[in-house]
């Protein structure tokens, strides 16, 4: 009979409008901003960088060895080198990142530059409200804006952070454990 | 993918079946091993044709057309030569002498297509032609007649590379605009400095 | 030859008509609701019946080649994602394999597993939205389309937990993936797997039958199988005209040889069997996802020994292709022994897939035009690169 299939999708049609009263399912929207989705844990927007501690600008894990700013596809990563070294979180003399930017009107959200970093000093960020009048400057973050701390990346990805504070622990044990034989031989000619 | 035939095979049917044309195979040492066949212009389009409807072959597929840039290039190596040398005591002595010596290789542009068969499902054979030069010579016999799937990616070639396509039937600018005067995908392009972008977005 | 007889007709036609004046050219887009981003159709018309339509691209062109080969092998996986960027999972795949052939690098086997999983998934979400799409071409506006969506919401919130990213997974190395998938993951992906069935019947509920929709396609913009080989057109629409080639039964690349699947073909090529092969085909998928997702094993996701930064494969070249939801993809790499790609060429399926989008409209009017552009499947990152 002509006009029965479009009698039966009409008939889907209700099916999913009365559903969507009441089934969870067939209700799909929600009324941003009053009301969000949780992220996911994974999400990612744009990269910061991580520091131990309260102090920023001594605890940035950044030693600035710049393979970030090389391997960046879109190169929106500014880095210029310190003249002085500071101690590293195992306490190695390191140079650290006098200039870090980052222009995010042109990071494409890769996450490249959490990859091929060997230090775990730079992570992925989720917030995505990020809306500014200000095209250039507003977009162009400087290390000030760009440094938060280990509670934060805690906060964030939960999961990802405990597995790279475990690294960063063996890491601390091993240089401890190597430098506890080189002390005792020490005491030892002393 | 499977190879069905080797090259050589395919190059002996093809000689055997286009009188006059000229092939040579181009060995490929990646672990990929896709080896390619290197034809010559005159006889391009009856190779293709031959390729397209020999019935071993049925090389029906034409699935991708690459133009690829070899610019000129400047080999220098160190060659030990015999010279006459005249030495303080004021002796003509002969020596051995390193030289460097400057070899100019000729740069061209080349056409890369990768053919597979549907009917047989065997592929992929690889194809190339190379221009004379990359300047006024930059031209190549179209397969667009054999291989309609060549059409768009020819005209791409052309317009990227400025591999000019004889016999064609609508060799244009495809993704820049017509106007355009240089082809950005050569290895010498320069591109526009970024403030001119600027101003032009302005 | 088939393939250039309908341009020598066209020319004659107009020739006998000698009265040029009543044609009457326009240009369709770039910016119309119906060409699926930025692009352009100059169609001549005489009445409302199609003389002549030559394509124009260019409007999304950023030169994804030349960007490739000035970046590393690594750096230029997140650009893949921008192709067709309804389904960067296989893109990411179609390159990682090229690279793969070219260096040799071997795959675990728990990462070829994953890889299935994701491009299923990634097939099922654009074959339902692409005929969401089709549908709000023909005028029916959002509510097949919006089906489609909550659908595909489900997949890329499952893609987002896993990779972190809705549409710009940038998932995929050469080697194997970049992150392991968890057993709730797994498990969520079962679900999808299950209700997709379901969702599939209401959908062909709501469309299929349709009356509307049946005088639309059928026997709209047909194809023939010859035409459809010589002008390399691939993938859903190839199928549509009845020739049997599916890259994933024919290559057998990845593990796909594992798995049983048909697949489906068509006997006319016309829009209503393009529309009915991707409908059969995500069935096709469920059943590749429910088998992976049963034997998927434990193990390593990617090759230990392959370097992803500074990878240099050694002198040489390689094509690789897989058969994306689109068509066939396929990556043609030549290295020179550095660090970035002597010459990295992407085959992309939506453009050459254009090729024979006149031979289908001529003689059609201006709203079939529509109809068939939609029934192509096309996406503008693809197309002008
Ligand atoms: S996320 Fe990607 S684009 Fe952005 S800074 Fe990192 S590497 Fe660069
Ligand atoms: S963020 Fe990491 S890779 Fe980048 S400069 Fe700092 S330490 Fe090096």
């Amino acid at each position: 009979m002509l006009g029965e299939g479009i009698v039966k999708g009409l008939a889907e049609t209700a099916r999913n409008f009365l559903g969507s009263f009441v089934d969870e399912e067939r209700l799909t929207t929600v009324e941003y901003p009053e009301e969000r989705l949780p992220q996911a844990e994974a999400a990612r927007n744009f990269p910061f960088l991580i520091y131990d501690g309260d102090d920023a600008e001594k605890g940035l894990r950044c030693v600035a060895c710049q393979i970030c700013e090389k391997e960046c596809p879109p190169r929106c990563i500014h880095i210029e080198k310190s003249k002085d070294k500071k101690p590293d979180y195992v306490g190695k003399q390191q140079f650290y990142p006098a200039v870090f930017d980052i222009d995010v009107s042109v990071c494409m959200s890769c996450q490249i530059c959490v990859e091929v970093c060997p230090f775990e000093a730079i992570r992925m960020d989720t917030q995505f409200e990020l809306s500014t009048d200000d095209r250039f400057g507003g977009l162009l973050w400087t290390k000030a804006e760009l440094a938060k701390t280990n509670e934060y990346y805690h906060s964030i990805h939960p999961t990802e952070a405990g597995e790279t504070d475990a690294r960063l622990d063996e890491e601390k044990a091993k240089v401890a454990a190597k430098a506890k034989p080189a002390e005792a031989e020490m005491q030892a000619k002393a | 993918m499977t190879q069905a035939i080797s090259v050589e095979e395919i190059k002996a049917a093809m000689e055997a079946a286009v009188p006059g044309c000229r092939a040579e195979i181009l060995r490929n040492e990646s672990p990929s091993a896709q080896h390619s066949l290197l034809i010559d212009h005159e006889h391009a389009v009856n190779v293709a044709a031959f390729l397209r409807d020999d019935m071993a072959l049925r090389l029906d597929f034409c699935s991708c057309v690459s133009g690829v840039d070899w610019p000129d290039r400047e080999i220098t190596e160190k060659v030990k030569v015999k010279k006459t040398v005249t030495t303080p005591e004021g002796e003509a002595q002969e020596q051995d002498v390193e030289e460097t010596r400057k070899t100019m290789i000729p740069g061209f542009l080349e056409a890369v297509y990768h053919l597979f068969s549907i009917e047989k499902k065997h592929g992929p054979v690889v194809l190339r032609m190379r221009t004379v030069n990359r300047g006024g010579d930059a031209r190549l016999p179209s397969l667009t007649p054999v291989w309609r799937s060549a059409e768009f990616q020819e005209r791409e070639a052309f317009d990227l590379y400025g591999i000019v396509f004889e016999g064609h039937p609508d060799l244009r600018r495809i993704l820049m605009w017509e106007g355009f005067a240089d082809y950005p995908m050569r290895k010498d392009y320069v591109p526009p400095a970024e403030d001119d972008v600027e101003a032009v977005a302005k | 030859m088939s393939a250039m007889v309908t341009r020598v007709v066209l020319e004659e036609e107009e020739s006998a008509r000698g009265v040029e004046g009543e044609l009457l050219e326009i240009s369709m887009g770039p910016h119309h609701p119906s060409t699926h981003g930025v692009f352009r159709m100059d169609v001549r018309l005489d009445g409302e019946r199609v003389t002549r339509l030559k394509p124009v691209f260019g409007y999304l062109h950023r030169n994804h080649e030349k960007i490739a080969e000035k970046a590393s092998y690594l750096a230029a996986i997140p650009y893949t994602d921008r192709l067709d960027y309804l389904c960067s999972m296989t893109n990411n795949w179609g390159y990682a394999l090229a690279v793969e052939k070219l260096a040799g690098i071997p795959v675990p086997e728990r990462a070829e597993y994953i890889r299935v999983i994701t491009a299923e998934l990634t097939r099922l979400q654009n074959h339902a939205s692409l005929i969401g799409f089709l549908l709000q071409d023909m005028g029916a506006s959002g509510t097949p389309l919006m089906y489609a969506f909550r659908e595909r919401e489900k997949i890329l919130d499952l893609f987002e937990s896993l990779t972190g990213a809705r549409m710009m997974c940038n998932y995929m190395r050469f080697g194997g993936v970049r992150v392991d998938c968890s057993s709730e993951w797994l498990e969520a992906a079962q679900n999808i797997a299950s209700s997709f069935p379901q969702f599939l019947d209401e959908y062909e509920q709501l469309l299929t039958g349709n009356e509307i929709l049946m005088a639309r396609t059928q026997g709209v913009g047909a194809l023939s199988a010859e035409l459809a080989v010589n002008a390399g057109i691939t993938g859903p629409m190839l199928r549509a005209s009845g020739v049997n080639y599916d890259l994933r039964k024919v290559d057998r690349y990845g593990i796909y040889d594992r798995f049983t699947f048909r697949v489906p073909l068509g006997d006319h090529g016309d829009v209503y069997d393009r529309y009915m092969i991707r409908l059969l085909e995500m069935r096709e998928s469920v059943k590749i996802l429910e088998q992976a997702l049963a034997a998927i094993p434990e193990g390593p996701i990617i090759d230990p020994k392959t370097r992803l930064r500074g990878l240099r494969p050694k002198a040489g070249e390689a094509y690789g292709r897989i058969e994306g939801p689109k068509g066939e993809l396929g990556f043609f790499l030549i290295s020179d022994g550095s660090t970035n790609p002597y010459r990295y060429k992407v085959r992309p399926p939506s453009m050459i897939n254009l090729t024979v989008l006149e031979d289908m409209c001529l003689g059609r009017n201006v709203a079939d035009v529509v109809v068939i552009l939609g029934s192509v499947d096309i996406v503008m990152g693809e197309v002008d690169r």
